[in-house]
């Protein structure tokens, strides 16, 4: 209570320095976090484009793409001309787990087919 | 005792090995490929699934399943709506090449009444050949640029040809040759293969569910589905030829289709043509 009288009262400019240093500092604590998230953030979107197109590209060599994983990769790329990492990232990831299921559906396609066979 | 309980042992296990032997069938009887009792067996399915439908009636598609759509179909075929692709077919097989050659002069009997031998299976190629392939490949023999697959003027060509086989039945040739046979095997395993995001093979809507609506639409049976191709469908707005029906048929599984008359096509083409061999050329056709 006395502190809160002190700084609000009689000190006044001095809490005025106080608020506004701290101000300051916060803010310069959140630029810095958020510049720094941005940078990992483009490295990560590379990484996680690299591994997803990877996967459609075996996904590919089966012959077994889906246009959901295309879509979802032009997608991520969009995002990240946008400058919006976060979802670049999320949309990167996703497509990799589209293209995981593609190559899943094809290799395991091989034998399974002929469950549905007519004999 | 515990030689004697090791013969015995040896023994059973020696039975039992002589049993299994004996009772599953030898590797390569089970692989065997055999296209006509897969025909056999593909048409018993369809005629037993619907046992009032005629053979013949199989290449009406949604048509012959439906008594309301098979009102308005022949309704509808009083002023076909491919009737104007059919003229301009019949005109563009006409028209010579600019070397003087014709169409005519790629094909058996001058081109007229040979669709229900299409696809065949090429020994020098060792590949199978589709009439789409057939016609982009004459045209290009005579300084000819090839037509697009899936566009209005190989629909306008192919209708053509199909017109001048009605009623002729499907007589597709598989040649006792090992590449033909493997051919035929990839068709068939790409017609039961599950693709796309959707997991739907084309047996999934063709065999499992003929007859049945997906959305609004129903069901054509596989057996004679391509009978009647090229078709115009009420949903394209316009003529569509074989190839346009199975990159659609993949788009629609939100699988990424493969290039017109990539292998995997052709095959399918010729395993489904083989299986209807015996049902006559309906093409052109019209579908919703």
């Amino acid at each position: 209570m006395k502190m809160t009288m002190r700084l609000t009262g009689s000190n006044r400019p001095i809490a005025r320095l106080v608020l506004a240093t701290t101000l300051l500092t916060t803010m310069l604590q959140i630029t810095r976090a958020s510049s720094a998230q941005a940078a990992a953030s483009v490295d990560e979107f590379k990484a996680a484009y690299a591994v997803a197109e990877a996967a459609n590209t075996q996904a590919g060599a089966l012959r077994n793409q889906w246009t959901a994983t295309a879509s979802t990769l032009a997608d991520a790329k969009k995002a990240a001309d946008a400058g919006n990492f976060d979802a670049a990232v999320a949309l990167s990831k996703e497509a990799e787990a589209l293209a995981k299921a593609s190559i899943f559906q094809g290799t395991s396609e091989k034998q399974a087919w002929k469950a549905q066979e007519i004999r | 005792m515990k030689v004697r309980s090791a013969i015995s042992l040896a023994s059973v296990a020696l039975a039992l090995a002589a049993l299994t032997l004996a009772a599953a069938p030898p590797a390569s009887a089970a692989n065997a490929i055999d296209p006509a009792a897969d025909a056999r067996a593909f048409q018993k399915f369809f005629t037993t699934k619907f046992p009032k439908l005629k053979l013949e009636d199989f290449v009406n598609g949604p048509y012959s399943l439906n008594e309301d759509m098979h009102r308005q179909w022949v309704e509808k075929e009083e002023f076909p709506p491919y009737e104007f692709s059919l003229d301009m077919g019949k005109e563009m097989f006409a028209q010579p090449f600019k070397n003087g050659k014709s169409y005519a002069d790629c094909f058996a009997n001058g081109g007229i009444g040979i669709r229900q031998n299409y696809p065949y299976f090429d020994d020098k190629e060792g590949k199978v050949v589709t009439l789409e392939l057939a016609l982009n490949r004459c045209r290009q023999a005579n300084g000819e640029a090839p037509f697009s697959y899936v566009k209005d003027e190989m629909a306008a060509l192919t209708g053509y040809m199909a017109f001048t086989s009605r009623g002729k039945p499907f007589d597709i040739k598989i040649p006792n040759d090992p590449r033909a046979l493997e051919a035929f095997e990839t068709g068939k395993q790409y017609f039961y293969t599950r693709r796309g995001q959707l997991n739907f093979s084309c047996a999934s809507c063709h065999v499992q569910n003929p007859g049945e609506r997906i959305r609004a639409e129903i069901l054509a049976p596989a057996l004679g589905i391509l009978n009647a191709m090229p078709i115009y469908r009420s949903e394209w707005g316009g003529m569509g030829t074989i190839s346009r029906r199975f990159i659609t048929c993949n788009v629609q599984t939100r699988g990424v289709p493969l290039d017109p008359q990539s292998d995997e096509y052709r095959d399918l083409e010729y395993y489904l043509s083989y299986v209807s061999n015996g049902l006559p050329i309906s093409g052109p056709g019209a579908r919703p």
